[in-house]
């Protein structure tokens, strides 16, 4: 069982955003797509959830016909970038809002929801925040109540668009951890859309770097820093040992290369 | 010590200056908006409650305002939804011509109301384009209550629209996309997500495009035909009252009217008041 995405195109105008992207991730992968603004990444992500609609090209999940199922049948989980939180709403009819909107037959009693939004509000460490409004929480909060509210709907994937872009550095990288703990446990295919190398070397099990609409190499980590397939991926991830110094990578290494080789060797 | 105990503003200006510019301001808003406004209200009742009473009662004035509340009750609903269609499709996606749409939508704001209602008259009248089928058919446009309604339309057509669009366009579509990806279907995405968003600035909206439906005179009147009791809407019956010397008569109605125009503004003050939490969270006003 996995994702499979087949020479997918799409042109906006005259832009060609994607020239037939092509790749496979097990169910359960953590996945990073990384690129340079333009690369096609973030469009990829969209026709994912279905935001976006693909000219050309066939995705399977899972068995199932992605492209031919409407965005609000897929229960792909979305978080954008801006995380896009009903503004008029609490905090927890926000988390709700997935279930609340449910056709009657299939819809969770008013108790059962509000059981399931405390519950996604432990997940997210936001307990007794449930009564607040977007604007009066933080960055990170924000970002957490995005992704409770994905959550609420046991998305089949969830796909994050620049996860911690909007943060700053201190609470991104707590969030990191926290996000790579909490796939751990749920174990959900996760895609997330990234222009930052060290994020995406670090978080990711597998990691797609994009450029100009194609996939120029997809691999684990660690085999991606060890043979970098052509010149802009040897380019950009460069890019990311050269600002962040070998030394912090390094240290890493030990306890995730065993993990990530294993996951390299299952994808290939 | 007395600089400490009263700190300075980095903007502070010579007191005078602001004394005059405040006295400006207050000097021309008594003389432009309160002493107009005051001046209607003594003029009806400079005989008397009874004969102004007496001049909102007589048949004519009554046929007006119920054709000025019938008016506004067609042109006003009709004018929140083309808004919220037009402010809609402009907002939330990207075509060719969005800029031309966006000055279509302007054009009631540009043209005179006088050319409007002759625009109606060339198109629907007896001499106009559709004048011989009209005739044909018996259907009356042009001096008849859908003849008004159309002008008023096309005259308040911006207000919803206008108010809407900026509002709009600065949310962007991304909770409607959230609310599509945890698997909203298109109605509750309008009532649940689109709609509490906007509802302040289209109540805003709302209460605008029904003043000016109330209070539109240029294009009703070329289009109504002046028929006492039948085609008079209230600012109309004003200017009739008024040229036949029936000074009380027509600042009673008047008085009328700007009371309606005052009750729209207090309610909307009172909406903002009331709702001021509400408001700031979702980032207007």
């Amino acid at each position: 069982m996995s994702l499979v995405i087949e020479s997918v195109a799409k042109k906006f105008d005259r832009f060609a955003a994607l020239k037939g992207v092509s790749l496979t991730a097990p169910t359960g992968s953590f996945m990073a797509l990384l690129g340079p603004s333009g690369s096609g990444k973030t469009t990829l992500l969209r026709i994912l959830g279905g935001l976006e609609f693909a000219d050309v090209g066939h995705i399977d999940f899972e068995g199932l016909d992605w492209l031919s199922l409407p965005a609000r049948e897929r229960r792909a989980g979305f978080v954008f970038q801006q995380y896009a939180l009903f503004r008029h709403m609490t905090v927890a009819k926000n988390i709700g809002f997935g279930l609340s909107i449910r056709p009657r037959k299939t819809r969770p009693t008013r108790a059962e929801i509000a059981r399931r939004v405390e519950e996604l509000l432990t997940l997210v460490q936001l307990d007794g925040l449930g009564g607040r409004f977007p604007s009066q929480l933080s960055g990170g909060q924000r970002q957490r109540v995005a992704l409770a509210r994905a959550l609420a709907i046991e998305p089949r994937m969830l796909l994050l668009d620049e996860p911690f872009g909007a943060l700053d550095a201190k609470v991104r990288k707590d969030l990191r951890h926290w996000l790579r703990g909490l796939h751990e446990r749920l174990g959900l295919t996760t895609i997330f859309v990234t222009h930052d190398q060290e994020e995406a070397l670090e978080l990711a099990d597998l990691v797609a770097v994009m450029n100009q609409g194609q996939i120029e190499q997809i691999a684990a980590p660690a085999e991606l820093r060890a043979s970098p397939a052509t010149p802009f991926v040897a380019d950009f991830l460069g890019q990311a040992l050269d600002n962040t110094g070998i030394v912090p990578i390094r240290t890493m290494a030990p306890k995730q290369s065993s993990q990530r080789t294993g996951d390299a060797s299952h994808v290939a | 010590m007395k600089d400490i105990l009263h700190p300075r503003a980095a903007t502070d200006d010579h007191p005078l200056t602001k004394i005059a510019l405040s006295a400006i301001a207050i000097g021309f808003l008594i003389l432009f908006l309160f002493m107009p406004l005051l001046s209607v209200f003594s003029e009806a009742l400079a005989q008397g409650w009874r004969m102004a009473w007496d001049a909102l009662r007589e048949p004519d004035a009554v046929a007006a305002i119920k054709l000025t509340l019938l008016v506004a009750a067609i042109a006003v609903p009709a004018n929140m939804v083309f808004g919220l269609a037009a402010a809609w499709c402009i907002a939330k996606f990207d075509f060719r011509g969005k800029h031309f749409l966006i000055t279509l939508i302007d054009i009631p704001f540009s043209v005179s109301p006088v050319v409007a209602g002759l625009v109606f008259v060339l198109i629907f009248g007896l001499q106009g384009w559709m004048g011989q089928w009209l005739r044909d058919n018996d259907i009356k446009i042009v001096f008849a209550l859908p003849g008004i309604v159309l002008a008023t339309i096309f005259v308040t057509f911006p207000f919803v629209a206008r108010e809407l669009i900026p509002l709009m366009v600065d949310q962007g579509r991304d909770e409607e996309e959230a609310a599509v990806s945890l698997g909203a279907s298109g109605w509750s995405t309008f009532f649940r997500v689109t709609l509490p968003n906007i509802k302040w600035a289209l109540l805003y909206g709302v209460l605008l495009c029904n003043a000016r439906a109330m209070g539109e005179f240029g294009a009703v009147s070329v289009v109504s035909g002046h028929i006492r009791g039948l085609t008079n809407t209230m600012p109309l019956h004003v200017e009739v009252l008024y040229n036949d010397y029936q000074y009380v008569g027509a600042f009673a109605v008047a008085s009328l009217l700007a009371l309606l125009a005052l009750v729209t503004l207090t309610l909307k003050s009172l909406l903002e008041w009331r709702f001021a939490g509400e408001l700031a969270a979702s980032g207007r006003h």
